[in-house]
């Protein structure tokens, strides 16, 4: 019932928020951050409850399930879960929502009311996402989450948001109409076997599917996670709506809705289609390297500090796919924890972008310039979240990255190297950004007030976590760990051994439950 | 005709003589007020009745028509539907027309066509129900007879659906000198025992005049020709009509009889649906596009979205006979709600059809611009809407059935339609307002309990957007239960 509440209960602050903001734009703020803060007291509980079933995998990996059914003509119920994974998301969800409330109090001025009810609809329908496991409801939330989005940009966003809007609208729209496409052929085959016609996505792993389904129909789930994440031909919508987001907007898509594609991959795509995703594994590791190298060398190249931001997300989502088509252990874990750090660090960045645009009102690194003479502070503040993106030790990005490499140089040598050098395209970016924003030259003209006392307590609060996890990631490692290692023994086993696998060693023998690097050593076979 | 006949026709003779009724009051010099009252009454009338009906069972009446759940079903939906439209005609006309009494009268002959449309099992009753249907169209398009556009899209209407109504009939005359029956059980009986339409000239001469026919009337490529220029042309709520009522009871004709094409994918009649299904999805939505008018870029909405009904149609299996059910249900629904709000926009001098005449229209009205955003929203399939299950229904249909590159020219269609409502979403929401047409309230007092029919109106079509976008299962077991019937 938790997860029930959890979800409902931004969808009911949302609706409070926009009644109350018609009168007092104060007052829909406050609710929202009472909503958000709430919401964590809430997950924080179910975290020290919870916290020792992690351990046991003798429940089953999910420590908290609802089921029932909604359509049941057509299959389809209302079964929402979480494992250690999708707690971690959800967390990150109610987090980061509360800093996009805390970071928009002073920049969005109008509609006060309409824009929280639209933030918060967002997050409530990410909450869903992150734990929905009927296709259908994981479907429904996906593309729901789309119109407050789309209203978030196009309504409060920069100068050419209108534009950026409707492309984020119609990127993500086709890569979600072919996953349903994707969900729904793989609903009708289930049923032809089986005769039960269910989007439970538990009953949907055992499918069987020939080579060239399930070829196909992973494609189809690629589609909906490539736009997502965004793999690199297809990311031309981030730059644009991350940039011309409001901040609110920049912190939920770089915090959250882009790690939608990550998640649905681990969660959804390879266990789903585990021959099929290993088959392809070469070909998107090296999407993942190109987007890593490619995402590097476009932040670079920027003049607009907020795109260049945009193109690093770019970068370490790159890092990202490459440990999901690793899929051994570490590499996921490192996934994890990169999407967490990502979520901190360039939510981080992208608040700062916010501030300095509302005292500049240009994102244009020309125009700045020895800015920390006048905002020692946040120009401190920025240099600790360029650190944290450059993968400095003691940072959690580091660690995640750390991680990602090292599982992945287990199947790919070539690919892992190439990823490397994105750590040394890293450094360069982000010391030049720090560089010419806050050292060089001073600009005359340009006086800037340092941090107040709110968005220093913000920002802080997005270090926090990426020094615990830099330095202590072992609780965090624990949590995932169980419903990890239970998708990698979905992937490894649940599928039949394919015709042309004679390097593919028998991996039931292999694959433990926790820790072992089962998943690791078949993947290699594979790969190779 | 027995008396037992009498009775299972009571939804026709109740829908006969509210039309009479209303247009004998008329001779009173009645209030439009009492004239919309008695209309109400007729349509509430007729609905009561079908329960009356239905308690019978399926029957059989004459040769002609039949009334069996399937029909009764589809019977309620119209007459539901154009009820709504009285409410949308109510204030409507009210800022423009003083003596609209007729206009009522042609409402309800024309719900009576459509009935009688869905109730047919002989080219006779076919044509007769389509004729009155076209005829009572012909004088509502061109109603508020001072404005030369809607006599413009009258006169259209007139020509192409009478050109059309003789294909039509050809074909019938074909096909009837052929097989030598005018049943349309066993045209359909031909199609799914005989493999196809291929026995003979005449037959396959017939039936592709048969398809001009049921196409033009449901405004698919290439036949399509018309609705742009209709549906600008005619008074917003009989925009409202030619899209929900016309189209739909053409649709449930359609599902009955013509589904006997789906069993042979290979069939030329099959590929020739298949044809116009794609061809309607492409080109409704990427001309659509183009449009810079709200009922002209509706009028190609609505060509993409019968081509997604065409793909259900296609499809095999009693799904894709519910999926084809419940598409209808959900157009019907947002189709109402986006002429309606039109309509409640539209002042005395011209509708309010220009995309910039809905700049700003959040700061002015924002539960009328909510409501529409939720319709289009709805259109372009959105989760949390109607229109999102719609489309999921007529997928999953086409994925049963492996039409594959069907539902890729779907996918990417829609895609490009959800360009062109996004349009508008932003000129209401994010751009600043224009001068309207005209007030948008004025000041006269039943022009004011007009809006407030319309507001009635609106308020009920977004809450069924989201129920049944929500829940939709009562509505699934209904239409499950009613196309059981269905060959």
């Amino acid at each position: 019932m938790i997860l029930i509440a959890l979800i409902a209960w931004p969808f009911v602050a949302g609706v409070a928020a926009w009644i109350a903001g018609r009168r007092r734009p104060h007052v829909a703020r406050w609710v929202s951050v009472l909503a958000m803060g709430a919401g964590l007291l809430a997950l924080a509980v179910v975290w020290i409850v919870k916290a020792p079933d992690f351990a046991l995998s003798g429940h089953g990996p999910f420590v908290a399930s609802v089921h029932v059914a909604w359509v049941p003509q057509l299959g389809i119920s209302f079964f929402v879960a979480a494992d250690g994974l999708s707690l971690v998301m959800v967390t990150l969800c109610y987090a980061l929502g509360l800093l996009a409330v805390l970071s928009s109090w002073r920049e969005v001025t109008t509609r006060v009311g309409f824009f929280h009810f639209m933030l918060l609809w967002t997050i409530a329908a990410l909450v869903g996402v992150f734990t929905a496991l009927d296709l259908f409801l994981f479907y429904f939330l996906f593309e729901m989450m789309l119109v407050p989005m789309f209203f978030l940009i196009a309504l409060w966003g920069h100068e050419r948001r209108v534009y950026a809007a409707v492309k984020f609208f119609l990127f993500t729209q086709i890569g979600g109409l072919l996953m349903l496409v994707a969900i729904l052929a793989l609903y009708v085959i289930h049923g032809r076997q089986t005769g039960v016609y269910t989007f439970d996505y538990l009953q949907l792993l055992g499918t069987h599917l020939s080579m060239a389904t399930a070829t196909w129909l992973m494609l189809g789930f690629f589609a909906a996670f490539a736009v997502k994440l965004p793999a690199v031909p297809l990311h031309t919508w981030l730059p644009d709506a991350h940039t011309q987001a409001p901040t609110a907007g920049s912190l939920v898509l770089a915090g959250l809705l882009i790690k939608i594609g990550a998640y649905g991959m681990i969660r959804f795509m390879v266990p789903l289609f585990p021959q099929a995703a290993f088959r392809a594994a070469p070909v998107f590791m090296g999407l993942a390297v190109l987007g890593i190298l490619y995402g590097a060398v476009l932040a670079f190249a920027q003049r607009d500090l907020k795109r260049l931001v945009a193109y690093t997300s770019v970068s370490h989502m790159g890092f990202v796919l490459l440990a999901i088509f690793a899929w051994n252990t570490l590499a996921l874990q490192g996934a994890v924890l990169e999407i967490v750090c990502h979520a901190f660090s360039t939510g981080a960045l992208f608040a700062i972008v916010g501030l300095m645009q509302e005292r500049l009102h240009t994102r244009d690194m020309d125009k700045m310039g020895g800015l920390w003479l006048t905002a020692p502070r946040m120009g401190a503040v920025a240099l600790v979240f360029a650190l944290a993106s450059l993968g400095l030790p003691s940072l959690g990005n580091f660690v995640a990255e750390f991680l990602i490499l090292i599982g992945s140089w287990r199947v790919s040598e070539p690919a892992t190297v190439l990823a490397a050098f994105g750590l040394v395209a890293a450094t360069i970016y982000s010391l030049w950004l720090i560089q010419r924003v806050f050292q060089g030259r001073e600009t005359p003209a340009v006086t800037m007030p340092d941090l107040t006392l709110r968005e220093g307590v913000m920002l802080a609060a997005m270090a926090a976590p990426l020094l615990w996890l830099g330095v202590y990631p072992q609780p965090l490692f624990n949590a995932v760990r169980p419903g990890l290692a239970a998708l990698q023994q979905r992937a490894v086993r649940g599928a039949p051994p394919p015709s042309s696998a004679v390097l593919l060693p028998p991996p039931t023998t292999r694959a433990a439950p926790t820790g072992s690097d089962a998943g690791a050593v078949s993947m290699s076979g594979d790969a190779q | 005709m027995t008396a037992a006949g009498v009775v299972t026709l009571l939804p026709f003779i109740a829908l006969t003589l509210s039309a009479v009724v209303v247009m004998l009051a008329g001779t009173f010099h009645t209030s439009h007020r009492l004239t919309v009252g008695l209309t109400l009454g007729g349509l509430a009338w007729t609905l009561a009745m079908l329960p009356v009906t239905a308690a019978r069972g399926g029957r059989q009446v004459t040769e002609l028509l039949l009334l069996d759940d399937y029909t009764l079903f589809f019977i309620g939906l119209l007459v539901l539907t154009t009820a709504g439209v009285v409410l949308l005609s109510y204030g409507y006309l009210e800022r423009r027309e003083s003596h609209p009494h007729d206009y009522y009268t042609l409402l309800l002959l024309a719900t009576l066509g459509g009935a009688t449309l869905v109730a047919s099992t002989h080219f006779a009753s076919f044509f007769l129900g389509l004729e009155v249907l076209s005829v009572s169209l012909y004088t509502l398009i061109a109603y508020p007879r001072l404005h030369a556009d809607f006599i413009e899209a009258g006169v259209k209407y007139l020509v192409l659906a009478a050109a059309t109504a003789a294909f039509l009939l050809f074909g019938m005359a074909l096909v009837y000198a052929e097989l030598g029956t005018m049943s349309l059980n066993g045209f359909a009986l031909l199609h799914v025992t005989g493999g196809g339409a291929a026995d003979t000239s005449l037959l396959v001469g017939g039936f592709v005049l048969i398809i001009v026919g049921i196409g033009f009337k449901l405004g698919v490529v290439p036949f399509h020709m018309w609705t742009p220029d209709i549906y600008q042309g005619a008074p917003a709520p009989v925009t409202a009509f030619v899209a929900t009522v016309s189209k739909g009871a053409m649709v449930a004709l359609l599902l009955r009889y013509f589904r006997g094409v789906s069993l042979n994918p290979h069939d030329t009649v099959w590929i020739v649906f298949a044809a116009i299904a794609a061809a309607s999805m492409i080109a409704g939505n990427l001309l659509a596009l183009l449009q810079s008018n709200v009922k002209r870029l509706l009028a190609y909405s609505s060509i993409a979205h019968l081509g997604y009904i065409l793909v259900a149609f296609l499809a095999v299996g009693r799904t894709a006979a519910v999926a084809v059910g419940f598409y209808l249900v959900a157009y019907f629904v947002t189709t109402l709600g986006a002429f309606g709000v039109v309509a409640e926009l539209s002042g005395a001098e011209r509708d309010a059809d220009r995309i910039d005449d809905y700049r700003g229209l959040a700061a002015r009205r924002p539960l009328l611009a909510a409501t529409f955003a939720l319709v289009l929203f709805s259109l372009a399939g959105i989760p949390l809407t109607v229109g999102f299950l719609g489309k999921f229904y007529v997928v999953n249909a086409g994925a049963r059935s492996q039409l594959w590159w069907l539902l890729i020219v779907l996918v990417a269609t829609s895609t490009i339609g959800l360009y062109y409502y996004t349009r508008i979403v932003v000129a209401m929401y994010v751009e600043q307002p224009q001068a309207l047409p005209s007030a948008p309230r004025p000041a006269r007092l039943g022009a004011i309990a007009g809006s407030r029919a319309s507001d009635a109106v609106l308020i009920v079509v977004a809450g069924l957007v989201l129920f049944l976008g929500i829940y939709p299962a009562p509505l699934i077991r209904l239409l499950e239960h009613v196309v059981a019937g269905l060959p």
